[in-house]
């Protein structure tokens, strides 16, 4: 059995050995380059561009202002989630008359190569008038604020509502009531490889558009659309991809204005982001504000939430719609049975990057809040945080449960699980038990040491469908098409082994092939951990059909019932007693002869998600004098339903937290007033080293497999992302419990320790 | 003077040796060893990641040194002995064990760190034949990941220490 093994990757031959073909990595004749110039102000008119002097410079190829691209272009649509009053302030591939964030693209030039356009880029003289910029959400909202999208007549671009019972109704009954504000600050996915294009036009009009991501044939079609040209037209294809996590592949100004200009020039054109650019360029996320009130008895037991969102849009309206608030909303109850709930989410326009997905979207940001909220009721109270999670959760017997709240055009409605146990199984490992006793030893050597807990419910498989084509050739070799792609995660592996499972070959046998649309027909693509839940699943049926197809041929080989035979060891056994039966090598021949196509395709088609969840847990040692955070142990409890390949597993949670830490701890996307990034290089954003990453211990968990897919799983992509700031916020408040500091706003900087622990004395 | 000559006269050449075998190109003053690699020699697994010296993908050996190739310019590595990725397998194309590590221990995910991080820690192997953990951290601290969050790379590089042991006894 291939599924449940910790296989080692079918992806890792090639990019060990440096034989990887990332985008940057191809060369054609007569290629040239790219260069975006970009916005230099958060908010301006502009006035007049003249380009004439940079038109002279050897090497230039072409240059190309909002003037010269078709009067009939559209604006970039939504993807996800989209709402017509939002179109008002959708991004057009070059700002026509004024640009709305540091960033924002205003020309292309194309060179023989990318030194010789930098060096006539500073010749482009564009003259701005510039105007008052907004880089906070809720001074966007002020009467005074200045508009971003003056046809759209208001920084406020949607209001989310979601609500189940009467929570306004259910606060004025309840014993306890708690107010409070948190803050989750701008940070992304920035993947190692930064964005990059490569377009080649032949003369026949056709393009091929290489580099392409995430969502490959989604974006194909709005290529096409957005470029006026035929479907068939168009090939893009995917290459190696350095990181996704949501910002790369959706679809950017720059997917439209690089075909452009290889169409324009018939020559191959490359854009490849500079790191400087990406900072400033793509996607941004997770930056929310939080108004949160609930309501509680005196065992700590929640019945009313209320909570107002103010979530910062950036210039635009990306591809995802309205999906970061929407899921941010709607997930924000986590695992826990409130029973009057009432949410509000204001979307509002800022001078600053647009956002869209970043890992856990929504989650990562509702459960920070959530997960400090219940740490706050349990010490209002002077309970134990984790009796109150206890007192709070959804029951196993409660399920299929629905906590009454709408995203992606779904209720919510959790298919099975059993929370209580991830934390359970956390209390044991990191000693919850013990732990006050350890606690007061260490501070009587002078150290500060913290527990804190964090649960969490993950969503996955979003539907509506997903699409494979199984075929095997005549030497036994499988080819697997998948519409969905690979970011790193490794997929390739995962639908081998599914492949391998129900065929009984190698998985080492099975190709998989994805991301070009010359070769594999539809898709929905890899984002919100859905690949090994839709796609593996479509995986699985192809590969069932293809299955049932060899057992029948066969059958009446052997002239025996289907039933008593199965496929293993690279051949046709007897089901029963495993002995062969017909090896491979006679049965394909014999297929061939009959004329029997051995190819079979699937789409699985799914409504509702599926959710997986899970328990982090740190133990935090704090330096009073410089208020470093030291993590000491961490700890993650995730239950998935079922693994395909555990080892994946493990890296998908290991990898997720160290970005998740990230996002506590050391990630900021800082702006000034005047709407400057400040913290746009390497050098000033903070991604975690090697140093700052702990040695993390996973416990897999397969309890409650999915009961709405065929292989049970529930996905790995998300969860060990989503609960590591509240975990760590929550064992700091821990080290410092008699400080009574809130830490309600990230990241979770040293400084704001030992300025708190200056600041504020013991209470005795 | 025509602009081709311009052009040409600023063109400096320069001779150096990549993963045993030599190579001599003309490249403009100007031009970062990681492009004279990637775009010159289409050596395309030096990976290009910052170019501002910080996230350590464009690691190199240069002189038995590691050092990142976005902040050398090309003619700085005229007469240098340099050794990339590419270089790693062995003549037979036997992977290195750090190679063999990586697969193995789950090392990587999206890969576009792991040729910087491939070269960074040969270099530590060769000073330190058997690191602890906390020294495997250090020693590749200086190279960024975005994907693995670092433990199968650290148990990638004991395991290849462990096997170069082996190998030596």
């Amino acid at each position: 059995m291939s599924i449940g093994a910790s296989l080692k990757r079918l992806e890792d031959y090639n990019l060990v050995t440096g034989r990887g073909q990332y985008v940057g990595d191809l060369q054609f004749p007569d290629q040239c380059e790219a260069v975006i110039i970009r916005s230099p102000h958060a908010h301006a008119i502009i006035r007049s561009i003249d380009v004439e002097e940079a038109r002279g410079f050897d090497g230039v190829l072409l240059i190309l202002t909002a003037s010269d691209l078709p009067d009939d272009l559209r604006p970039i649509p939504m993807r996800l989630s989209p709402d017509p009053i939002l179109e008002k302030a959708l991004q057009y591939p070059l700002a026509k008359d004024r640009v709305r964030y540091v960033g924002d693209p205003v020309a292309v030039i194309v060179a023989k190569n990318r030194y010789a356009a930098e060096d006539a880029a500073d010749f482009i003289h564009i003259e701005y008038e510039v105007l008052p910029p907004v880089t906070d959400a809720v001074q966007s909202l002020e009467p005074e604020a200045p508009i971003l999208h003056p046809d759209a007549g208001t920084n406020e671009m949607y209001l989310i509502h979601g609500r189940k019972g009467e929570a306004a109704e259910r606060l004025k009954t309840c014993e306890h009531v708690l107010e409070e504000e948190l803050y989750v600050q701008r940070h992304s996915g920035i993947p190692m490889e930064t964005r990059g294009l490569l377009a080649l036009c032949d003369e026949g009009e056709r393009l091929t558009v290489y580099g392409a991501a995430k969502v490959v044939h989604f974006n194909h079609q709005l290529m096409a659309r957005l470029l006026n040209k035929n479907i068939d037209e168009i090939r893009l294809v995917e290459t190696d991809c350095g990181g996704g996590f949501g910002p790369r592949g959706e679809f950017y100004p720059e997917d439209y204005l690089i075909p452009f200009a290889a169409m324009r020039l018939k020559r191959p054109v490359r854009w490849i982001e500079d790191r400087l650019e990406h900072f400033k360029a793509t996607n941004h996320s997770r930056e929310q504000k939080h108004r949160v009130t609930v309501g509680f008895d005196g065992d700590g037991r929640i019945y009313a939430l209320r909570d107002e969102i103010f979530f910062d849009q950036g210039g635009y309206i990306r591809t995802h719609g309205t999906t970061v608030p929407s899921l941010t909303q709607a997930m924000f109850p986590g695992p826990y049975d409130f029973s009057d709930i009432e949410i509000v989410t204001h979307l509002v326009l800022t001078n600053k990057t647009p956002v869209g997905t970043y890992r856990g979207p929504g989650r990562f940001e509702g459960t920070f809040v959530r997960e400090r909220v219940i740490d706050m009721v349990a010490a209002y109270l002077k309970l134990d945080p984790t009796i109150v999670r206890e007192r709070n959760y959804i029951r196993p017997e409660q399920m299929p449960y629905s906590n009454g709240l709408s995203a992606l055009g779904q209720v919510i409605e959790y298919d099975s699980g059993d929370y209580a146990e991830t934390l359970d199984r956390a209390r044991k490992f990191m000693g919850w038990e013990q732990f006050a006793g350890k606690q007061s030893r260490a501070r009587q050597e002078g150290r500060f040491i913290g527990l804190g807990f964090a649960s969490f419910v993950e969503k996955s498989g979003f539907g509506p469908w997903e699409f494979a084509e199984v075929e095997m050739r005549p030497d036994g070799r499988v080819i697997c098409k998948t519409g969905l792609t690979e970011v790193g995660q490794g997929i390739t592996t995962t639908l081998a082994q599914i492949c391998s499972d129900q065929l009984g070959i190698p998985y080492g046998d099975v190709s998989v092939v994805h991301g070009d649309t010359a070769l594999v027909e539809k898709g929905n693509g890899s984002f919100a951990t859905r690949g090994a839940v839709v796609g593996g699943s479509a995986a699985w049926h192809a590969a069932g059909l293809l299955k049932e197809k060899l057992l029948k041929v066969a059958a009446g080989q052997l002239e025996v019932p289907v039933d008593m035979l199965a496929l293993k060891d690279g051949g046709v056994v007897y089901a029963e007693a495993g002995q062969a039966a017909m090896p491979l090598e006679e049965l394909l021949p014999i297929c061939s002869d009959l004329g029997i196509s051995l190819c079979e395709k699937y789409t699985f088609h799914i409504e509702h998600m599926t959710y997986p969840y899970g328990c982090h847990a740190a133990e935090v040692e704090l330096d009073p004098d410089t208020g470093a955070l030291q993590i000491l142990n961490y700890y993650i409890a995730y239950d998935l339903g079922k693994a395909i390949n555990p080892m994946l597993v493990e890296g998908q949670l290991i990898g997720g937290m160290a970005q998740g830490l990230g996002g506590a701890i050391y990630e900021n996307l800082k702006y000034d007033e005047i709407g400057q990034l400040v913290s746009g290089s390497f050098m000033d954003y903070l991604i975690p080293t090697s140093m700052e990453v702990p040695e993390v211990t996973t416990e897999i968990l397969e309890n409650y497999p999915s009961p709405l897919n065929p292989l049970g799983v529930k996905g790995a992509g998300e969860g060990g992302t989503v609960a590591v700031a509240p975990a760590i916020a929550n064992a700091i408040v821990n080290a410092l419990q008699e400080y009574a500091i809130p830490f309600t706003s990230l990241p979770l900087r040293p400084e704001r320790i030992r300025e708190a622990l200056k600041q504020r004395k013991p209470e005795r | 003077m025509t602009e081709k000559t311009a052009e040409s006269s600023r063109l400096k050449t320069i001779t150096l040796k990549v993963n045993h075998k030599e190579y001599t190109v003309d490249v403009e003053p100007r031009m970062l060893l990681s492009d004279v690699l990637r775009d010159e020699l289409r050596l395309t697994g030096t990976h290009v990641g910052c170019e501002h010296g910080v996230c350590g993908a464009c690691t190199i050996m240069m002189d038995g040194r590691p050092v990142r190739s976005c902040l050398v310019f090309g003619v700085q590595a005229d007469q240098a002995d340099i050794v990339t990725v590419e270089g790693l397998e062995s003549q037979d194309g036997e992977l290195h064990p750090l190679q063999k590590g990586f697969w193995e221990k789950h090392g990587l995910q999206c890969g576009f760190c792991t040729p910087g991080m491939l070269m960074t820690a040969c270099h530590l192997l060769e000073h330190n034949p058997d690191p602890s953990r906390e020294e495997i951290r250090e020693a590749i601290s200086g190279n960024l990941c975005r994907c693995t969050g670092y433990q199968g790379i650290v148990d990638a590089v004991e395991y290849a220490a462990k096997e170069m042991r082996e190998r030596a006894e």
